[in-house]
């Protein structure tokens, strides 16, 4: 499965990271050597393998629905690049 | 079972509409799904807001239990497959409501699995307009924050109140065929709910709202292609948009168009739907296991729990009231409609058994009447709902046992009720204070029956002639002399024996 | 022991606060460099009143204000480090409880969010970012008296094995390769490893006695092997992951880097513990692992696995692993091969797994609510996501951004992401079954000794190649640890790898102090900075 540039603009466009056509061309061959070297993964029996879920043994916990959070406005802006009336602020977003 | 004969007349011939609903039901719970924050509605923005939900580095999710438990409660009320085994995934896209760049949601392994929920058409024909609605799954998830874009000329708001909060989104099967059906589906979803109380139902607060996928086709084909129209949030405004899409859609196929797979946004001041492409180029979400959680794993005794905890349900609520309370099936579906409504008519049944001691059975049918007619009627003209009725259960059971045990009569019991409303007094305080004790006094009766036979001998002649109809005015004329308070069966037997005379 | 750097009857170090004086064996006065104090040395020392707190933290202090040219630190807080040892100086006096390392001054890695100071991740993304919280692990230090010197220089969001992927500039080791070596020797700079590079850096350079670092796939073992410290990864789980920006969630564990074994086990009990604020966070006590430490090994099994002595194996790097069989014997171990034949695949997993994780960890860094944010004129929201994050991540971050974008988008997840899980299952069985036979592994920590700065930046996977020895125990959890065991030809630190079974960090810690007190590792960096 080898990527093209057309295919490096689409993954960097979902990854939300513009690049420069020529960034993208140099990504071509980088990412293809990589992505050629983790496919040798595809030489492995995985018959009747379950994916792994939990690194070791664990079970989820589950919180009492009790409010123990928030009214902390002040640090949840406090490093906002942009903040007016309590809100953070974006470009103008068109629905 | 019924089959829908609902169908778009095109200019080629019929067409059949397909529709299916995914329903986004805020849980009720006081925290969110994984965070501590509060969930209550209408608090200043981002005051409801912790680091996790804001995304901070570094900040993890810890699932809340009741929002758990709620999914899994709705789950079996729908009578479904409850996944012992299930896990949270991410869904990635990027948004400015999205604080954390994924939702954290369950694609792969959703908590519940497949159930059922009935519907009927005609609330006065059930048994013959009844269908039963595919349920595919239900699953878990975050709900987004808020965009605000008409607070300022060039920017957008974000308001993270609402981000975090636990949504359970419902997935119909794509079994409905008419806007009456997608409307039916949804208002006993909501009505299951509330029942369980899971979802407090609010859609004008956006506790509820619905993504509504329709597509045509020609009746018995193959499904077409179909468009889902995002955040609708009313029974009214479903209905709406299957009309209107649907009859777009068969206005396009018949140009020689064709249907594009497409997130539509609804315009209910114009009652129209449009296409919403800013969200269109976000469609790979590259979901995967949430590597910050835990697969979840439901005991038995969880399961136990929630099972015990779950009240007896709508329909089971239906047929027992018309199996064992001998209601009609028009009352008993609408007072099973609302859980406050049965809620209340069964206090009112409680309170009137033990009051007449009788069985509920036996205080059932005027129970029911009474609430349906005079007690709606009264909250209708004075624009209340039922929870703020100025007469409560036991207030009313009074005022029933009053006309069962003959104490006043209905026509009595009406005046009674319009003082209680007015006044808050209790009836049989009124009925004492005003002396509206119906009396049972032959001979007071027996006066009155004279004098208006008396004065109706013209009538008593067309009577005697054959015009046996004029029986129920000299009664009328009786029982207006005796403002009402006599005892329609005394009056009865005198008016006869007194015609009779 | 320290390493005396001068005898002297008389004391003038002590007067200037640079050094403490005490009795050697046979009487005479040694005069020791505060820096040059293992964690239980000055621990022990401020308790016993050899020295205050304030001495140790203005001797170490004055240490990393001199070792700029190293370039560990994106932050110096040696306000902080006095304020702690101030604490612990007046709690001791009013004879109070003292916290576990009180009086101890540490390195912070500045991949954990420190509560009031700037906290990057390396990162241009977090540059000007203040938290307002404090990482779990850290406060547990905090808490436990240690005073903090400063944030350390890494790898950028921890993605890099040399530790020039920061924004904040290369991080240089303290080491420098033997002029004696064959015509070799030379000044060139190299690399600290990554991506815990400042703190291994800042250790051998003693400007910290012990740091803090994070582990991903090998990120604080082969620092530690590059610069001769030791380090250990624990059990996922062992310590919280809240408040570490996340580079790969099922990856990820915290853990320390110092000098000895000992530190290790002092700085492991205290950063350990159940946290309910982590999903993944092992509900466990917290062993007395110090109280514990024993280097007689008999009655255990160490397993040498074949497979991670492939062809081409470095001689050095391969005889210094024969060594350190030897002295586990020598420690009462038996010895046995084992096999864990998916090694060869344990790589090309994590390199699906990181960074498919990674793509999604780091989607928050959007310039909405904290960081840089790049907003070109007219710019829409999704442009302003794009040019705010293709200024804001290095372009080692990109690259495995993208690749995790990649392998998760539709139509490639199953072939990508399923099958590594899959493999990772069977990585894990490969463990299992060897652990039947042994109760731990014995390995390299890394294929070769540190390598000069730009040596391989041009090709990424002969980067990736590094962590060939590590990363099989991060995919599947394990404890594991490097220590020191010598010196290559050139002068420069080699070490060794203990894997562990879950949960077994004594056993790991154990077979680590055996190898620590048979190598005798005492070499250090001569000081050039």
């Amino acid at each position: 499965m080898s990527i093209d540039l057309q295919t490096v603009k689409k993954i960097a466009s979902l990854s939300r990271i513009s690049v420069t056509d020529t960034e993208a061309e140099a990504m071509v061959p980088e990412l293809n050597n990589i992505l050629g070297w983790v496919e040798q993964l595809g030489e492995v029996d995985v018959s009747g393998v379950e994916p792994m879920t939990a690194v070791i043994p664990n079970h989820q916990r589950l919180r009492d629905d009790v409010v123990t959070d928030g009214n902390v406005r002040d640090k949840v802006l406090a490093n906002a690049p942009q903040a007016e009336h309590g809100f953070f602020a974006v470009p103008k977003v068109i629905e | 079972m019924t089959e829908s004969t609902y169908r778009i007349q095109g200019a080629t011939g019929e067409w059949e509409v397909v529709i299916g609903l995914e329903v986004h039901a805020q849980v009720t719970s006081n925290a969110k799904l994984f965070s501590g924050a509060a969930t209550a509605f209408g608090a200043e923005p981002n005051t409801q807001v912790s680091l996790v939900d804001a995304a901070m580095p570094g900040m993890l999710p810890v699932p809340n239990r009741e929002c758990i438990r709620q999914a899994v409660r709705t789950g079996m009320a729908i009578d479904a497959q409850i996944n012992k085994w299930s896990r949270f995934d991410r869904k990635n896209y990027f948004y400015a409501d999205l604080p954390q760049g994924y939702q954290i949601s369950q694609l792969y392994h959703p908590i519940v699995g497949e159930g059922q929920i009935e519907i009927v058409l005609d609330e006065k024909n059930p048994e013959a307009s009844t269908k039963v609605i595919g349920v595919e799954r239900i699953h878990v998830e975050q709900d987004a924050g808020k965009l605000m874009h008409d607070q300022h000329p060039t920017s957008s708001y974000v308001d993270l109140n609402r981000s975090g909060v636990a949504l359970m989104e419902i997935v119909s099967k794509p079994d409905m065929r008419s806007p009456a059906e997608a409307g039916a589906y949804l208002s006993k979803l909501r009505t299951i709910l509330r029942y369980v109380g899971s979802c407090d139902g609010n859609m004008d607060q956006g506790s509820m709202r619905a993504d509504v996928n329709v597509s045509v086709r020609r009746p018995g084909e193959a499904f077409g292609t179909r468009t889902e129209t995002k955040n609708v949030n009313s029974v009214r405004f479903v209905m709406a948009v299957v009309e209107h899409e649907a009859n777009r859609q068969v206005d396009v196929l018949e140009a020689g168009g064709k249907i594009v797979q497409e997130t539509r946004l609804y315009d209910p001041d114009r009652n129209e739907t449009r296409s919403m492409r800013s969200k269109e180029d976000a469609h790979d979400y590259r979901y995967f296991p949430d590597p910050d959680l835990l697969p979840l794993e439901l005991d038995d005794a969880f399961l136990e729990e929630c099972r015990q905890s779950l009240p007896e349900l709508p329909d089971a609520k239906r047929a027992r009231y018309v199996n064992d309370l001998g209601l009609s099936a028009y009352n008993a579906t609408t007072l099973t409609a609302d859980a406050d409504t049965a809620r209340w008519f069964e206090a009112l049944l409680a309170q009137g058994a033990r009051i007449q001691k009788k069985s509920e059975g036996e205080v059932a049918k005027a129970s029911a009447n009474w609430l349906l007619s005079e007690l709606y009627g009264a909250l209708n003209r004075l624009g209340k709902s039922l929870d703020e009725s100025p007469v409560g259960p036991e207030e009313g059971a009074e005022l029933l046992a009053l006309v069962a045990d003959g104490t006043i009569s209905g026509t009595i019991a009406k005046q009674v009720f319009e003082i209680m409303l007015e006044t808050g007094a209790r009836a049989p305080a009124i009925v004492e204070e005003k002396g509206l004790k119906q009396t049972s006094d032959t001979g007071a009766i027996e006066a009155a029956v004279a004098k208006v036979l008396a004065d109706n001998a013209d009538k008593v002649a067309q009577y005697k002639g054959g015009k046996e109809a004029l029986f129920g005015f000299f009664v009328g004329q009786t029982m207006k002399a005796m403002q009402g308070k006599a005892n329609p069966q005394v009056v009865n037997e005198l008016v006869k024996k007194g015609l009779a005379g | 022991m320290p390493s005396a750097l001068s005898l002297s009857k008389g004391c003038t170090f002590l007067q200037e606060g640079l050094g403490f004086d005490r009795l050697s064996p046979n009487g005479v006065r040694i005069l020791t460099d505060l820096t040059d104090l293992t964690v239980a040395e000055i621990r022990n020392g401020f308790r016993g009143g050899d020295f205050s707190a304030r001495e140790v933290a203005e001797a170490f202090n004055a240490n990393v204000t001199a070792a700029k040219a190293l370039n560990a630190f994106i932050v110096e807080t040696p306000e902080k480090a006095l304020e702690a040892a101030d604490a612990a100086d007046k709690a001791k006096a009013a004879g109070d409880s003292l916290g576990a390392l009180a009086g101890v001054p540490i390195g912070m890695k500045d991949l954990f969010c420190t509560q009031g100071v700037q906290t990057t991740a390396a990162s241009h993304m977090l540059e000007g970012f203040v938290p307002t919280y404090e990482s779990t692990v850290s406060g547990k230090l905090w808490a436990a008296g240690a005073g903090m010197l400063g944030k350390l220089n890494l790898d950028q969001f921890a993605m890099g094995s040399s530790n020039e992927t920061s924004y904040y500039g290369n991080v240089i080791s303290p080491w420098r390769r033997a002029k004696t070596d064959g015509g070799r020797g030379d000044n060139a700079a190299l690399a600290p490893g990554g991506s815990s590079g400042g703190s291994s850096s800042a250790i051998a350079a003693r400007l910290c006695p012990a740091a803090t670092g994070t582990d991903t796939g090998g990120s604080i073992r082969q620092p530690a092997a590059f610069t001769g410290i030791s380090g250990i990864k624990p059990t996922y789980g062992r310590c919280s992951r809240w408040g570490i920006v996340a580079f790969a969630s099922s990856l990820d564990q915290a853990g320390p880097m110092a000098r000895t074994v000992r530190d290790n086990a002092i700085l492991l009990e205290v950063m350990s513990g159940f946290d309910p604020k982590d999903s993944t966070s092992l509900d466990l006590p917290v062993p007395q692992w110090e109280a514990n430490l024993s280097s007689d090994l008999k009655g255990k099994t160490v397993g040498i696995p074949k497979e991670y002595r492939p062809d081409g194996l470095n001689a050095e790097i391969s005889a210094l692993w024969d060594r350190g069989i030897e002295w586990l014997k020598d420690a009462g171990a038996q010895v046995v091969e084992v096999s864990l034949p998916h090694t060869k695949y344990a790589l090309p997993t994590y390199y699906i797994i990181a960074p498919a994780e990674a793509s999604s960890n780091l989607a928050r860094y959007d310039g909405v609510r904290y960081g840089q944010r790049d907003l070109p004129d007219g710019a829409g929201l999704q442009d302003m996501y794009a040019a705010t994050r293709a200024a804001g991540f290095g372009p080692e971050v990109k690259r495995r951004i993208m690749i995790g974008t990649y392998v998760l988008s539709a139509g490639f997840y199953d072939a990508y992401y399923t099958q590594a899980q899959k493999v990772r299952a069977l990585i894990a069985r490969d463990f299992e079954l060897a652990f039947e036979k042994c109760d731990l592994l014995l390995t390299p920590t890394a294929p070769s000794a540190s390598f000069a700065l730009g040596e391989k930046q041009a090709d990424p996977l002969a980067m990736y190649l590094n962590d060939v020895f590590t990363v099989p125990a991060s995919l599947v959890g394990l404890p594991a640890m490097a220590i020191p065991g010598g010196l290559d030809s050139a002068g420069l630190p080699i070490g060794l790898q203990v894997i562990g079974k879950a949960l077994d960090e004594q056993t790991v810690l154990n077979a680590s102090l055996a190898i620590e007190e048979r190598a005798g590792f005492t070499a250090r960096p001569d000081k050039w900075w």
